[in-house]
C-alpha cells in the first residue's frame, strides 16, 4: 500500500502526526510530511486513522 | 364548533422548527432533543432563524463532514445566505482569516501555524503543568468553597496563550483581567468592547516592540510578517486577538462542564483519576470533546454553488448550517452516544469543526486538556460540587456552551 500526500491542502492540523507518527512529520510551518510512502504493514491501521481525521482531505491510501 | 368556523382562519402549523432550539432541562450535556429527532428523521432539513431566513441544518455526520471540506462552501459572513447568529453587536464580528476563504484565509492562517505544531506544542507541557499545579496550590491553600471557573478553569487558558503569544509575566494580571470583562456574563456590551480594545491595542503595542526587538514567541514571528511587507500592523494585530479570543472561553469551558460531566460519571471519574497511563487521560479527552461539545449553535457556511447532498440539491445562495453537537452523537459513528464513555475511540469526533476552517488551536488545547484533566482530580482527590446541580447556571444562550461558576470543595 501507498500513502500519497498532498501538501498543498494540508491545513496544518497535525492530526496525522498524532495518528501516524512513524508515517507524517511536519516542517515549520506545521505544513505534513510525507517520512514514509510504503509503511509496514503493522502501521497500516494509523495510517488509516490519519486519513479519516485529516481535516483537508489531503492523505490516501491506495493500492501500489 | 359554530362559533369556531365564525372565528379568524387558525393558522396553519409551522413545519419549519425554529433554530436553535432549547436544551431541556433533564439533562445540561445533551444536545437539544429536537436535535436528536432532526437527525432520526432526515440528513438535512431547513430551519427558521432570528432573521426569519431560512437555511438548511445538516445533523448527520457524514454529511457535516462532507460540506465542511467541500470548496463550494464560504465562511465568509457577507456571501448571500450566510446564516448568521443573533447578537446584540449584530452578528459575529469578522475577525481576521476565521471568516475568510481561501486564498486569503490560507495565506493569513499559515503565518500562525507554527507554534501550533505537535512538537512545539508538546515542548509546551511542562510549563502548562507549573501553571495548573500553582493554580491547584493556589486552591488548595484557600477557603472553601472555591468558584473553579474564577479560580482555576479561566487563568489557565489565559496564562498559556500569554506564554505561546510572548506576553510578559509583569503584565499578565491586566490581561486576564481584561480577558476575563470579555467572557464575563454579567458584563455589558459595552464593557466588552472597550476590554476588547484596551486587549488590542496592547498587542498592537507589543507588536511594534518586537518590530525594534524581535524575540522568539509568536507576536515576533507575526511582527516579522509586518517587516516582511505581507501583512500591515493592524492585520497582524487582529490575528494575534483572534488567536487569544479562540483559545480563551472555549478552553475555559471544557476545564470546568469536563469536571462536571465528570464529577456527574463518578465511575468515569475514578478510572480517570486512577489510572497511569497517558493514553486513557488522552481518549478521556477526546471523549469528552465529543460529548461536551461546546461550540454549539453550529458551523455556518454560504453556499457558493450548487451542491448535492443526501439526494438533494443545496442551490448557490443558500445558507447551511452543521450542528457539530449532534453529529457527535450520530449512533451509526458513535454506538450508544449519549453515554460519557471515556475508554471508547472518539478519535473522529468533529469538537473541532472539519475542512480548511478546522481549529487551529486544537493541539494546544488537547494538550492543556491533557494536563489538567490528568492532574486535578489526583491532586484533589475529593473534588465535589459545592451545592446543588439544580442551582448551577449554564450558559445556554452563549456562542460558547458552558456553566457561569463552578463552586467546588474537597
Amino acid at each position: 500500500m501507498k500513502v500519497e500526500l498532498e501538501a498543498d491542502k494540508c491545513v496544518a492540523s497535525g492530526q496525522c502526526v498524532v495518528a501516524a507518527m512513524d508515517v507524517f512529520d511536519q516542517d515549520d510551518e506545521g505544513i505534513a510530511i510525507l517520512l514514509e510512502e510504503t509503511p509496514a504493514p503493522e502501521l497500516l491501521d494509523d495510517v488509516r486513522e490519519a486519513v479519516a481525521v485529516c481535516p483537508a482531505a489531503a492523505i490516501r491510501l491506495v493500492e501500489r | 364548533m359554530a362559533d369556531t368556523l365564525a372565528g379568524p382562519v387558525p393558522e396553519v402549523p409551522d413545519s419549519v422548527p425554529e433554530f436553535p432550539m432549547p436544551r431541556s432541562g433533564r439533562c445540561p450535556f445533551d444536545p437539544p432533543p429536537g436535535l436528536k429527532d432532526l437527525q432520526e428523521e432526515t440528513p438535512l432539513t431547513k430551519v427558521r432563524l432570528w432573521d426569519g431566513s431560512e437555511p438548511w441544518l445538516v445533523t448527520r455526520y457524514a454529511e457535516q463532514r462532507a460540506i465542511l471540506g467541500d470548496s463550494r462552501v464560504s465562511a465568509d459572513t457577507d456571501k448571500p445566505g450566510y446564516p448568521t447568529k443573533a447578537s446584540p453587536a449584530g452578528g459575529e464580528g469578522k475577525l481576521s482569516f476565521i471568516m475568510m476563504d481561501d486564498p486569503e484565509h490560507a495565506r493569513l492562517r499559515r503565518m500562525v501555524t507554527a507554534p501550533f505544531a505537535i512538537k512545539r506544542v508538546e515542548a509546551l507541557r511542562p510549563a502548562v503543568q507549573r501553571i495548573v499545579d500553582d493554580l491547584i496550590d493556589d486552591m488548595l491553600a484557600g477557603p472553601q468553597p472555591v468558584d473553579l471557573v474564577e479560580a482555576f478553569a479561566l487563568p489557565i487558558p489565559s496564562l498559556v496563550i500569554c506564554e505561546l503569544l510572548g506576553v510578559p509575566y509583569d503584565d499578565h494580571a491586566f490581561f486576564q483581567d481584561n480577558t476575563k470583562t470579555m467572557v464575563h456574563r454579567d458584563a455589558t456590551p459595552e464593557q466588552r468592547g472597550r476590554a476588547s480594545r484596551e486587549v488590542a491595542m496592547y498587542l498592537a503595542g507589543v507588536i511594534g516592540q518586537r518590530l525594534a526587538e524581535p524575540k522568539d514567541d509568536l507576536l515576533s514571528s507575526i511582527a516579522g510578517r509586518i517587516e516582511a511587507g505581507e501583512i500591515d500592523h493592524q492585520q497582524a494585530t487582529e490575528m494575534a486577538l483572534l488567536l487569544l479570543i479562540a483559545g480563551h472561553e472555549t478552553t475555559a469551558n471544557m476545564i470546568a462542564l469536563g469536571t462536571l460531566a465528570l464529577l456527574r460519571n463518578p465511575g468515569q471519574l475514578a478510572l480517570l483519576r486512577e489510572t497511569d497511563d497517558p493514553r486513557l487521560v488522552s481518549s478521556a479527552v477526546e471523549e469528552l470533546l465529543r460529548y461536551l461539545h461546546i461550540t454549539h449553535l453550529g458551523r455556518r457556511r454560504a453556499v457558493t454553488e450548487d451542491i448535492e447532498i443526501a439526494g438533494q440539491v443545496i442551490k448557490a445562495g443558500e445558507g447551511v448550517i452543521m450542528v457539530n453537537e449532534i453529529g457527535n452523537r450520530d449512533p451509526g459513528v458513535f454506538p450508544d452516544p449519549d453515554r460519557l464513555d471515556i475508554t471508547r475511540d472518539a478519535r473522529r469526533h468533529v469538537a473541532f469543526g472539519f475542512g480548511n476552517h478546522q481549529c487551529l488551536g486544537q493541539p494546544l488545547a488537547r494538550m492543556e486538556l491533557q494536563v489538567v484533566y490528568g492532574t486535578l482530580y489526583r491532586r484533589i482527590p475529593t473534588l465535589k460540587l459545592a451545592g446543588a446541580l439544580e442551582d448551577v447556571r449554564f450558559k445556554e444562550d452563549a456562542f460558547i456552551y458552558g456553566v457561569h461558576e463552578l463552586p467546588v470543595a474537597w
